[in-house]
């Protein structure tokens, strides 16, 4: 039995032991009924044809739509990420900066950015510039538009024609996964270098480092170890709102597999999204198996005396909070 | 210069504010009732997940790993799609109304999850010997669990709960993908439109704050909950 049982329950004497036999019949019997019921109705409603089914066996099924997917899935959670880590980096360290007009700019940047949905940062990206752009093109600020949007946009596949911008989806999606995690990152940047014990910032004053060298060579080393569980459970909290394209029909794996793949193969919705479900949670479990082996790791070779920012429960601190203590991981 | 200020020009937002509240209204009407089904299904996950049954610890461990790891998108989309609209399993003949509440099934069954694990780990943040020393004097189980374990736990949960609350009031945005009318489905509705041109900015401005409006305060209240109700250890 495992640990969280022993502080509710005192191991099981004869008494509790038939109790917990007959506990056990009833919920089988209930959440078999459940299942029972469930796939009955698939069965009522035909869902268990076989052609349904079949489309996932056809090589073409996976190399035309849903691979393709996948790869702009992972393509936009990859530039994502990087961008997302650089982000917080800057903005983590900004608020912990000494001086005012660093901290506070910063400051309102990330909560603004945690505040909102991502989903409304991703439509900014994807509506507002082309709205706006022909405004601007006729403004004395036009040229610098397209001068701007043609030395840096190519980078994104954004593109401007006669004073209007598009935005392709990708760029969308990275953008509003950048600002949004980015912020959360910054966060946890600020938690895992604030968790440090001061002692080590003031013996690093204290043999001669400057504020440089006291960040780069003795907290930010420390504090890596420490946020690690939490940035890779960040990174998977990413990769699942890559998911949001499908709403502005970036074509990621959500919408190639469960957009594009039924109306072609008899409308076998229920089966796309079984399938495409499998592959999420594949991808997402075997990255938060890499944050449970760091987590351990960092445990276990543990250099510094900060308590490790745990991967939590998976719901990122939300604005105007701090971030939550590392619960249960004792 | 004069274009440039008409990007900031909100009246074309204000004409459009009655349909902007009520995406608003529904946004909030979704997220208090996803709160309350969030709780009661966290609640009886974390019942499964810490019962002396195995049968029941194993759907409940199931249960969280598939749905924590499944994007929301995909939770309500199989919502609507799949079992709405394919197995016909409908909450009324409205459909506004069946999707509304297959919108907070979904986002609930989702939000769900999560607050299992923040209760979960509430549940593991009071020590042993707190249990032992409780049992040593011969309280019962129901009172230990009333007196010793449960007020401890809900007060290292009251943080965790707080972020999940504005995650899942962020997430109510995504029930747009389930036919649902809220807040940002308003704001795509209004962005599709050609005509609608120079309020692009301003109408970000008006949904960004709107959202602030519901999270901050929340944010803040739960943080001072939470200071208020550590327990000293």
């Amino acid at each position: 039995m495992s640990q969280e049982a022993n502080v509710l329950f005192d191991a099981p004497g004869p008494r509790a032991r038939k109790r917990n036999h007959v506990l056990t019949v009833v919920s089988v019997l209930l959440l078999g009924g459940i299942v029972a019921a469930l796939v009955l109705r698939l069965a009522d409603k035909g869902q268990f044809a076989w052609r349904l089914w079949e489309p996932f066996l056809q090589p073409d099924v996976w190399t035309n739509l849903i691979l393709p997917g996948l790869w702009n899935t992972l393509k936009a959670a990859a530039v994502g990420s990087v961008l997302a880590l650089l982000f917080g980096v800057v903005f983590g360290l900004a608020r912990l900066s000494d001086h005012a007009w660093i901290r506070i700019p910063a400051g309102a940047v990330v909560e603004f950015f945690r505040a909102i949905p991502l989903l409304i940062l991703i439509f900014l990206a994807f509506f507002v510039p082309n709205k706006i752009s022909p405004a601007i093109a006729e403004s004395p600020l036009g040229t610098f538009q397209r001068v701007m949007v043609e030395t840096f946009g190519g980078l994104f596949g954004v593109e401007i024609n006669a004073g209007t911008i598009t935005v392709p989806a990708f760029a969308a999606v990275v953008f509003g996964l950048v600002l949004y995690n980015g912020s959360v990152l910054a966060e946890v940047v600020r938690a895992g270098v604030n968790s440090i014990p001061r002692g080590q910032a003031e013996a690093a004053y204290s043999i001669g480092l400057r504020k440089n060298g006291v960040m780069r060579l003795v907290l930010l080393p420390q504090a890596i170890t420490v946020m690690m569980p939490a940035i890779v459970s960040q990174l998977v909290v990413l990769l699942k709102d890559t998911a949001l394209g499908f709403i502005i029909a970036y074509p990621e794996l959500l919408q190639a597999g469960f957009k594009q793949v039924p109306p072609n193969f008899g409308n076998n919705i229920i089966q796309a999204g079984i399938v495409v479900a499998i592959i999420y949670i594949a991808i997402n479990m075997a990255v938060s198996a890499l944050a449970n082996a760091l987590e351990r790791r960092s445990r276990r070779s543990r250099k510094t005396s900060a308590k490790t920012i745990g991967t939590g429960t998976g719901a990122p601190p939300a604005p105007g909070m701090a971030l939550a203590e590392p619960g249960g991981k004792g | 210069m004069e274009q440039l200020l008409d990007l900031f020009d909100f009246g074309p937002v204000l004409d459009n504010s009655d349909v902007l509240l009520d995406g608003f209204w529904a946004t909030i009407r979704l997220a208090i009732a996803s709160a309350v089904l969030s709780l009661i299904i966290g609640t009886i996950l974390v019942a499964f997940r810490v019962a002396p049954v195995p049968v029941l610890r194993w759907v409940g461990t199931g249960y969280v790993n598939v749905v924590r790891n499944t994007p929301l998108t995909l939770v309500l989309l199989m919502c609507s799609l799949a079992l709405n609209d394919v197995l016909g399993l409908a909450f009324s003949k409205d459909t506004g109304t069946t999707y509304y509440w297959w919108a907070v099934l979904g986002l609930s069954g989702y939000t769900g999850a999560f607050v299992c694990e923040a209760l979960r780990s509430g549940i593991n943040t009071v020590p042993l010997g707190q249990a032992e020393a409780a049992r040593s004097l011969g309280l019962t189980f129901t009172q230990s669990l009333r007196m010793i374990i449960l007020p401890q736990a809900f007060r290292a949960v009251v943080a965790p709960l707080g972020s999940i609350l504005i995650a899942m009031i962020k997430n109510t945005t995504v029930a747009i993908a389930a036919s649902y009318a809220e807040a940002a489905a308003v704001m795509k509705g209004l962005m599709d439109l050609p005509s609608f041109t120079s309020g692009a900015i301003p109408l970000f401005i008006g949904v960004a704050v709107g959202f602030m409006i519901l999270t901050l305060p929340t944010g803040f209240f739960f943080g001072w909950l939470a200071k208020r109700t550590a327990v000293a250890r």
